[in-house]
């Protein structure tokens, strides 16, 4: 056990040290982050106004379109020709040309600018014109825009499931949705990324040589199950730097962006408002709630035992990988059947959403090669009536791991000394029933 | 004589091939013994069993009399004809790894790696990368890997192979020296010229059996041909049919080398007693057979 230890110790240091790790630990929760962050960044910061030239031929829409502070508008009667020369020897942002329109069906209204116009501008430019043309319309029709917007109805549906005890419990399908492909999609991309890792150091000792010096000193298995739980130490310590910057970054950023937020909405910032009614705010509270409601322990617990035991069930198996070959080329054709459940479990994905309790889900959610990514994907909507399905997908993987952690075992200790020939099924076969 | 380790009857099947059959040899404590033997003859499988990397399928080991068991392999040295090292890892870091997973106490491999260090002259390396280390350094450390946790036996598994010269010579040093303070050696090779130069005993292997083993000497001595060598001056003519003239060279103006062979019942007296009555003596010795010729002579010539 002691040399386990020290052999943990030797494969988690060496990697937690590397540069590419710190790097990658510290960059892809920023990444993410801005990602996410600068869109909102750049959607609430106060740009300077864009100010167009106008050349309105229906003569319609003078006096009717406003600028609101972003967009501003001049009328001008001069030819389309001047106006543009005017604007750009200005620094004007562009012209908009109206020609003598037919008001029911308007056709080829053009922005002219210098450069590409921006989709923000062109869209801003397209809802006024709408709206303008809209309350025309009404207005000949004789109906009150109040009246219309009174009549507009927007319809949500809460969801709520009764538990085991008998209480009725909300539920949200778009944030347990949410949810469930974070966590499918980490377990995914961390297995994988740490599988490959196992097998790469396998093979690195192999190529090497300094294989046959360690085990003259410990046990193939011994070595074998160091290297495994040290790097899946790595993995598990990248993930909780992840979820621990991620964590601070989002609050950070949550308080500065709601304070921006808040200072929009204040000024009336129309397009936004408009859109925001009355059902959009029942659902957001009711996002609030659930987020609020959501079992984080629970889920956060599972995906630990799931991201432990996926990677102890796929890296035993990357690692026969890598002790049977010489080299990650010839690691590849071994590489697909392992590799191939675990991308299936991804690509069934969006039909387990359709129905997470179908007996498809229930079935890929039991059978260890796809279990870990299905039930994650799973679990936030079955959380609040934890069920057999849970325990008995828990039960078989736990019990998958000590077959193929023997089967590796068995291929790993024959795999590391043998150098020249790439192994065929076979053999490999062979190799788990063949004595020492 | 005490014996460090015996192998009594090992046999070792890889699926339908037969790696080593019945094979029983005994290292004698204090001593250097040269397991010798044709590439693929099954030297290194029976150091893997010896090292309990394998397990034989049929026969025993014994380490000092007791069946060898986890804890004896502890006492063992081993450099492996296939090695290497961590290349991304330190020395100085990759070497108490090493003495640490063969179950050694921190500060103890400290103090056996400064040894090495200071008699090696190499104190600067210990920060350094194992790439950035010619081939010539890297076998040097992967030497002191070997012998860090101070093996009462050192099994050598071509041990000079990627050595130059000098660097080889050194090893060589540390070799001798390493059996005058009391560690037994076993040196598996194919390179007959340092077996002559180290071994005290040894045995040959070839296509998996144990055709050959002993005490150097003995060895040489039990395949004699009763070849003599002697410088004398004047012409060598006139001998009974029991010796013959092997070859017969002038060395300069009367003094010739001659190469005899004697019938095995002749004594070294008798033949010198016939030879000083022709000739005048300058010299006179036999010519014992050198490990290679009996390697030679009992692999049949298979050697690489």
């Amino acid at each position: 056990m002691n040399k386990i230890w020290l052999i943990i110790k030797r494969e988690y240091i060496t990697r937690v040290r590397k540069k590419s790790f710190l790097i990658m630990s510290l960059l892809t929760p920023l990444l993410l982050a801005l990602i996410m962050i600068v869109p909102l960044w750049l959607a609430t910061r106060d740009a300077p106004a864009r100010e167009i030239l106008v050349s309105d031929k229906s003569g319609f829409f003078e006096g009717k379109l406003v600028g609101d502070g972003t967009v501003e508008y001049d009328f001008y009667d001069q030819p389309i020709e001047i106006l543009k020369e005017i604007a750009f020897s200005t620094g004007k942002y562009g012209v908009l040309d109206i020609p003598d329109v037919d008001i029911d069906d308007p056709k080829g209204i053009t922005l002219i600018t210098e450069h590409s116009a921006s989709i923000e501008v062109k869209m801003k430019i397209e809802d006024q014109l709408k709206r303008i043309l809209e309350d025309h319309k009404l207005e000949i029709s004789g109906i009150d825009r109040e009246k219309l917007d009174n009549i507009k109805t927007s319809v949500y549906i809460g969801t709520s499931v009764i538990n085991d005890k008998g209480q009725v419990q909300s539920t949200h399908t778009e944030v347990a949705y949410i949810i469930g492909y974070l966590g499918s999609f980490l377990i995914y991309i961390l297995i994988f990324a740490y599988g490959v890792q196992t097998m790469r150091g396998v093979i690195e000792e192999k190529t090497s040589r300094i294989v046959e010096v360690i085990i003259s000193s410990v046990k193939p298995y011994q070595l074998m199950a160091g290297k495994i739980i040290g790097i899946g130490a790595v993995g598990l310590t990248q993930f909780l730097i992840w979820a621990f910057l991620t964590f601070s970054i989002y609050s950070i950023a949550g308080l500065l962006l709601d304070f921006d937020q808040m200072q929009q909405m204040n000024q009336g910032g129309a397009m936004q408002n408009t859109a925001m009614n009355a059902a959009d705010t029942e659902m957001i509270k009711s996002v609030m709630e659930k987020i609020d409601s959501i079992n984080f322990g629970l889920i956060i617990g599972v995906f630990l035992f799931y991201f432990i035991a996926a990677y102890l069930f796929y890296g035993s198996l990357f690692a026969a990988i890598g002790s049977a070959v010489d080299t990650e080329t010839d690691a590849q054709q071994f590489q697909l059947p392992v590799t191939l459940p675990l991308i299936f479990s991804i690509v069934v994905l969006a039909a387990i959403l359709r129905d997470p309790n179908s007996s498809l889900a229930i079935w890929l959610s039991i059978i260890p090669f796809t279990s870990p990514a299905v039930m994650m994907m799973r679990l936030p909507f079955i959380a609040n009536e934890i069920s057999w399905d849970l325990y008995l997908s828990m039960g078989v993987l736990v019990l998958s791991i000590i077959v193929t952690t023997w089967v590796a075992a068995k291929i790993y200790r024959i795999g590391i000394l043998s150098y020249g020939t790439k192994p065929s099924y076979k053999l490999l076969f062979k190799w788990i029933f063949a004595k020492n | 004589m005490e014996h460090i380790l015996q192998t009594a009857s090992i046999t070792k099947n890889f699926g339908d091939f037969r790696a080593l059959d019945d094979v029983s040899i005994s290292i004698e404590k204090g001593k250097i013994f040269g397991l010798l033997g044709p590439n693929g003859a099954g030297k290194t499988t029976l150091i893997r069993i010896i090292t309990k990397i394998y397990a034989a399928d049929s026969g025993k080991v014994f380490f000092n009399g007791k069946e060898l068991t986890e804890d004896h392999v502890l006492k063992i040295g081993y450099l492996p004809e296939e090695r290497g090292l961590y290349k991304k890892m330190k020395v100085g870091e990759q070497l108490i790894y090493l003495g640490r997973i063969k179950g050694m106490p921190l500060d103890h491999v400290k103090e056996r790696l400064k040894y090495w260090f200071q008699k090696f002259d190499i104190m600067d390396w210990w920060n350094k990368k194992i790439d950035e280390l010619s081939k010539g350094m890297q076998q040097k450390i992967q030497f002191i890997a070997s012998v860090i946790h101070q093996p009462s036996l050192i099994i050598l598994d071509e041990p000079f192979t990627g050595f130059d010269p000098i660097n080889a010579n050194i090893i060589k040093k540390e070799i001798l020296q390493l059996k005058e303070d009391g560690a037994t050696i076993i040196f598996s090779t194919h390179r007959m010229e340092s077996v002559e130069e180290l071994c005290d005993n040894i045995a040959l292997i070839n296509k998996s059996k144990k055709i050959l083993d002993g005490a150097k000497q003995q060895i040489k001595e039990d395949h004699k041909e009763n070849i003599f060598e002697i410088e004398h001056r004047g012409d060598l003519n006139g001998l009974n049919g029991f010796v013959h003239v092997l070859n017969t060279k002038t060395i300069h103006d009367d003094l010739y080398q001659t190469t005899l062979q004697s019938a095995t019942q002749i004594s070294h007296n008798d033949l010198l007693r016939l030879l000083i009555d022709k000739v005048e003596i300058m010299s006179f010795a036999e010519k014992l057979p050198s490990i290679n010729d009996i390697f030679i002579s009992r692999v049949g010539g298979i050697r690489e």
